[in-house]
């Protein structure tokens, strides 16, 4: 393997991991808040939530790269801030991650919110547990499978994503280059051998990721 | 401790209301009790504050924990209570000991305070601490969950039907440890049920619920022997005695007495000097003018018939007898009340043909 196939390996775990890391933080409280609520906005919410889910990654890097640019409300923003612009930097890259794979990390973990239903809760409540106790204590350790499948389904499909990279980071290499990019450049330049290594690479590492989740947490099959 | 509770109730939604308005004793066993809709369940639920009524107070003693009016509601989980479900509940990611130390590491100073170790044997569990709750039969599941309610330090304990998920080999293996924490505990407790055999053994006080509204309440034995409540127990009326075990007789009957005399029964294990609570079903009792001689029923009191009500059964009636202080209940034919021509004030003899012992 050449440097840059390394590099752009590199990459991308660090870019799965950052997001996968976000997506947990991020993606719990909304998960709670439509396992929950009885509002009426939470159909909205949810077919907000699993957009990336129908639409091509193209579109949704093409509205991301008009927010975060120049003349964008986020890229006014993060301008205002000195923090420069987000296209094409890793930051940027990261963000658009996180709209990307926000449904793969959601749904399992709202899933298993709503598998708890509301008893364990109350009895956590007539046991002296307030609700932000209750939470901690027995909602999220009883959610655990939830939080792995989402976890490893956010991390996997942020690995696998091309479009959406393009869009927004283009192809820098050590700074946006990640490997599903890579392969598209070494087919491009014909290097058949390098794209096979790494092709091989991701279909080996998808095949391992879904057999792990697939053979340990077999009640989750349904959520995907 | 033992100041009564107050509990006022209105909840209103589309398909159900409730209204109660109860004063209740601060110690002993309350049952709460109705046919499902009745609004029972409802009623626990505004107790332990996971039901909010729009109108409601709630307290015990001075201890204020709803009071709507004064824009006051305490959340559940800063409410010294204890709530037992119909199905135990438990935590699965717990060990039972971990279940058991949920509440209590959590538990205010308020409230009952009792060592991990010392409920585990009251409750009869000690062998089971380190098990998960997967293992447990669901009668030792449901022992699990009052004693980790009680480890809580409760102030009152609220049991919404504990024993209807039950078979009746795990209820008959539950129902002397309730019996333990009636004799034992010095607390309230609120006890759920649509079977008239718990509530005869277990209850103190009584409250009938029915669709929403209450329908009677007050102490057990005085609420049972009314006779103008026969809906709600229907076939199952009757009236439960206290008694104390006098005697083991040699021909395997065992003496009873009760205020109004004494009882006989087939014998029971209880050593003598044991309080033991006797059932006597309406339908079980007939009544006759003279004594009646030269019959196969051993017990047979003198009474004065003090009411006389109507019954779900047609053709019948209800006539409420008293054997000095202690009320009786006679289901007889409205023919035969005519035929004794019975009114209040009139002496009469009551066979009693079944006694059902509890516990």
């Amino acid at each position: 393997m050449e440097s840059t196939d390394l590099a752009a390996v590199w990459l991308t775990l660090k870019l799965a991991t950052v997001v996968t890391t976000l997506l947990l933080v991020v993606g719990t409280p909304i998960a709670w808040w439509l396992a929950r609520t009885r509002s009426p906005f939470k159909g909205m919410v949810g077919a907000i939530v699993a957009l990336p889910l129908v639409l091509p990654p193209t579109v949704l890097g093409f509205y991301l790269l008009l927010t975060m640019g120049p003349n964008g409300p986020l890229g006014k923003l993060t301008q205002a801030l000195g923090l420069g612009l987000l296209p094409f930097t890793f930051p940027g890259l990261v963000i658009a991650s996180v709209f990307y794979s926000l449904p793969f990390v959601v749904q399992p973990i709202q899933n298993a919110f709503e598998a708890i239903g509301e008893r364990p809760l109350e009895v956590a409540a007539t046991l002296r547990a307030s609700p932000w106790d209750a939470f901690w204590s027995v909602a999220v350790p009883l959610a655990r499978p939830g939080f792995l499948s989402g976890a490893i389904l956010g991390f996997a499909h942020t690995v696998g994503e091309f479009g959406i990279v393009l869009m927004i980071g283009g192809n820098i290499p050590e700074k946006t280059r990640v490997v599903s990019v890579q392969i598209y450049d070494h087919v491009e330049a014909l290097e058949y051998t390098q794209a096979h290594w790494l092709a091989g690479g991701m279909v080996l590492f998808s095949f391992v990721v879904l057999l792990g989740l697939y053979t340990f947490n077999p009640a989750r099959r349904k959520a995907l | 401790m033992s100041s009564a509770i107050q509990a006022r109730f209105r909840i209103e939604r589309r398909d159900f209301s409730l209204a109660v308005d109860l004063t209740l004793p601060g110690r002993g066993i309350t049952a709460l009790f109705g046919h499902s809709g009745s609004g029972k369940t409802t009623c626990l639920r505004a107790m332990a504050g996971l039901e909010r009524a729009a109108d409601g107070y709630f307290a015990i003693g001075d201890e204020v924990w709803q009071d709507e009016a004064a824009g006051r509601f305490v959340p559940t989980h800063q409410r010294a209570l204890g709530v037992v479900f119909q199905e135990a509940s438990l935590f699965p990611h717990l060990s039972v000991r971990g279940n058991m130390e949920f509440g209590q590491k959590r538990a205010s100073t308020a409230g009952l305070r009792f060592a991990l170790p010392e409920i585990a044997e009251l409750l009869g569990i000690d062998h089971l601490l380190e098990r998960n709750p997967a293992q447990l039969s669901g009668g030792e599941r449901q022992r699990v969950a009052i004693a980790r309610a009680l480890l809580a330090g409760p102030q009152i304990l609220l049991m919404d039907e504990p024993l209807a998920a039950l078979d009746l080999k795990r209820k008959r293996e539950i129902l002397p440890y309730l019996e333990r924490l009636h004799d034992e505990l010095s607390i309230p407790i609120i006890y759920v049920s649509h079977s008239p055999d718990e509530v005869a053994r277990l209850a103190d006080h009584l409250v009938l619920l029915d669709t929403g509204k209450v329908v009677a309440s007050g102490p057990l034995t005085e609420t049972l022997a009314r006779t103008d409540l026969p809906q709600a127990f229907a076939d199952d009326a009757g009236v439960v005695i206290e008694t104390v075990v006098a005697a083991h007789e040699e021909d395997d009957l065992t003496q009873l007495n009760f205020a109004g005399g004494s009882i006989y029964v087939t014998s029971c294990s209880k050593a003598t000097g044991h309080r033991l609570r006797c059932r006597i079903h309406a339908r079980d009792v007939s009544l006759a003018l003279e004594k009646p001689v030269a019959t196969s029923i051993l017990n047979v009191f003198e009474g004065e018939v003090s009411d006389i009500g109507a019954t779900d059964t047609p053709g019948h009636v209800l006539v409420q007898l008293h054997i000095s202080n202690t009320p009786l209940l006679a289901r007889i034919t409205e023919r035969s009340r005519k035929a004794l021509n019975l009114h209040v004030g009139k002496q009469v003899w009551a066979q009693v043909k079944a006694v059902a012992l509890l516990g």
